[in-house]
C-alpha cells in the first residue's frame, strides 16, 4: 500500500496551494487532464465547461470504463479517488437524464467531474466502473435504486436505500409521485411483510465471513433464499 | 414555664415499638407507584428528536428524577419505547419487532411530529405515524420538542401508569391480534377509501393494515 501524499506528483517547484480568490462563474482554466483525455479518446469526449473553478466533461457513457481506467492508471493523471457516482434527470426533452462521476486526483490535487447523457426512450444502461474503482459498488447500487439505471458487470446490482422487494419503481426519477403509488395501507403492508432479521444476503462480506458462527435457523434462512428480504 | 404535657396521648401519634415497618395501602397503588417512578426507556432515536431526547437525559434535565436514567438498549427488559424521530417503511418491521420483543406492561411514546404523524415528510418513504404500526399512548408534539415538552409528556404517562388497574384487569395485556373473520374486521385498504377525504391537508390516511 502507498501512501499518496497531496500534490506529490506535481513538479518540483510548484508553488504551494493557496485559498483561490475571485473565481469567475464561468470560464477559467480547465483541468489539463481535459486535453489529455481529448488526446487520447478523440471524439468521444464531447464539450467541457468550467464553473466555479470546476471542469465538467461529457463522455460517450458507453465508454465510461475505459476512459476511468486510463484517468486512474495513467501516470499524468492518477485520479486515484472515486468521489461519487449520480444521475440527474431533467424536465428537459433535449438532455433527459445524465450521470454524473466525480472524481479526484490526490498527487496532481486535482478535480474532474464527468457527466454522460442518457436516453430515457431506450434501456438505461452504462457500463460499471466497479472494476476500476471497488467504491462504485454501493454508489451504483444507490443509482440502480433510485434511478433504475442498470450498470453492465455491476458485481452485485440489488436495491441499497428502498428494501428488496420494493416494488413501487425508482423513486428519484420525474414520472414518480411524491408519495409513491400504492396506497399508506400497501405501502405499509409490503413493508411489514420484510423479515427484519432476513436483511442481510450472503455477499454482505461480515455475514458470510461468520456465517458458520451463525445460528441454524438463520443460516437456513440464508440458503434458502429468503435474504430477499422477505418472508 | 407554663406549657404541660397532654394528658391523652393522639389516635394518630406515632408509636414506634408497635408500629413499626408498618404502612397501609392498596396493592395496585404500590405497584403502580413502582412502575410510574421505574420506566426504563427503550430509545428508539432516528434523527434530530433523539439529540433532544440525549439532552433530556443528560444532567441539565436529568431523566434520573423519574427513575429513568438506565437506557434499556434491550427491549426485553425496557418498558416503555420512546420513539424519537421519522420512521422511514424500511424500519417499519424493526420497530413492530422491537415492540413485540418488549415484555407487558409496556407502553408507547412518540416523540416528535414525524414520530406522531409523519411530519413535513409526507412522501414515499416515511411512515405517517408510528400509530399505523404500533399502539401509542402519548404523544409529544413538537419539532424536535424540547426536553421540558419531552419530560411533560414522561409525566402524563406517568399519571396514565399511576392510573391503571394493574392487578384487577388482567386483560389490558392481552396484545390482540387481527383477525380477518371478525364481524367488526374492516380492510385496511377500505379504510383509506372511506378515510380518503378526512386526511389531513391532502391525502393522509390512517389505517393500518
Amino acid at each position: 500500500m502507498t501512501v499518496v501524499v497531496p500534490g506529490a506528483a506535481l513538479p518540483r517547484g510548484t508553488p504551494d496551494p493557496v485559498t483561490p480568490h475571485n473565481v469567475p462563474h464561468r470560464g477559467g482554466d480547465a483541468n489539463p487532464s481535459v486535453d489529455g483525455l481529448r488526446a487520447q479518446f478523440g471524439a468521444v469526449i464531447g464539450r467541457h465547461e468550467v464553473i466555479w473553478g470546476e471542469t465538467t466533461v461529457w463522455v460517450d457513457a458507453g465508454r465510461i470504463r475505459e476512459i476511468m481506467l486510463w484517468l486512474r492508471d495513467d501516470p499524468a493523471q492518477q485520479y486515484d479517488y472515486l468521489v461519487d457516482v449520480t444521475a440527474v434527470e431533467h424536465r428537459d426533452l433535449d438532455l433527459p437524464m445524465e450521470m454524473v462521476w466525480h472524481v479526484r486526483s490526490l498527487p496532481y490535487r486535482r478535480f474532474l467531474r464527468l457527466k454522460a447523457a442518457l436516453d430515457t426512450a431506450a434501456a438505461l444502461e452504462v457500463p460499471s466502473i466497479e472494476p476500476v474503482y471497488k467504491s462504485a459498488n454501493w454508489l451504483e447500487r444507490e443509482v440502480f435504486d433510485m434511478f433504475g439505471v442498470h450498470f453492465a458487470g455491476h458485481s452485485d446490482l440489488r436495491r441499497i436505500l428502498m428494501w428488496e422487494s420494493y416494488a413501487e419503481g425508482h423513486p428519484l426519477r420525474k414520472d414518480f409521485p411524491l408519495r409513491g403509488r400504492f396506497s399508506r395501507s400497501e405501502q405499509l403492508s409490503q413493508a411489514l411483510a420484510a423479515n427484519p432479521e432476513a436483511r442481510y444476503s450472503m455477499e454482505e462480506l461480515s455475514v458470510a465471513d461468520a456465517f458458520h458462527e451463525l445460528p441454524a435457523d438463520m443460516r437456513a434462512r440464508l440458503v434458502s433464499g429468503q435474504s430477499r428480504g422477505v418472508e | 414555664m407554663g406549657l404541660t404535657p397532654a394528658t391523652t396521648p393522639s389516635s394518630v401519634s406515632y408509636d414506634p415499638p408497635s408500629q413499626d415497618g408498618w404502612v397501609t395501602t392498596r396493592l395496585e397503588f404500590l405497584v403502580n407507584w413502582a412502575r410510574a417512578n421505574s420506566l426504563w426507556p427503550m430509545p428508539f432515536g432516528t434523527a434530530c428528536c433523539a439529540i433532544e431526547f440525549m439532552a433530556t437525559a443528560a444532567s441539565r434535565f436529568d431523566l434520573a428524577r423519574f427513575g429513568m436514567e438506565r437506557m434499556s438498549f434491550s427491549p426485553r427488559q425496557a418498558d416503555v419505547l420512546i420513539c424519537a424521530g421519522r420512521v422511514p417503511f424500511k424500519l417499519a418491521p424493526v420497530i413492530r419487532r422491537i415492540y413485540q420483543q418488549m415484555p407487558q406492561p409496556k407502553w408507547v411514546i412518540s416523540m416528535g411530529a414525524c414520530a406522531s404523524t409523519g411530519g413535513m415528510f409526507d412522501n414515499y418513504a416515511v411512515v405517517q405515524g408510528i400509530d399505523t404500526i404500533i399502539p401509542v399512548d402519548v404523544y409529544v408534539p413538537g419539532c424536535p420538542p424540547r426536553p421540558e415538552a419531552l419530560m411533560y409528556g414522561i409525566m402524563m404517562l406517568q399519571e396514565k401508569v399511576k392510573q391503571q388497574r394493574s392487578i384487577a384487569d388482567q386483560q389490558q395485556y392481552d396484545e390482540i391480534a387481527i383477525d380477518p373473520t371478525s364481524k367488526l374486521y374492516i380492510p385496511a385498504s377500505r379504510i383509506d377509501e372511506l378515510s380518503e377525504p378526512f386526511g389531513n391537508s391532502v391525502h393522509q390516511t390512517r389505517s393500518a393494515p
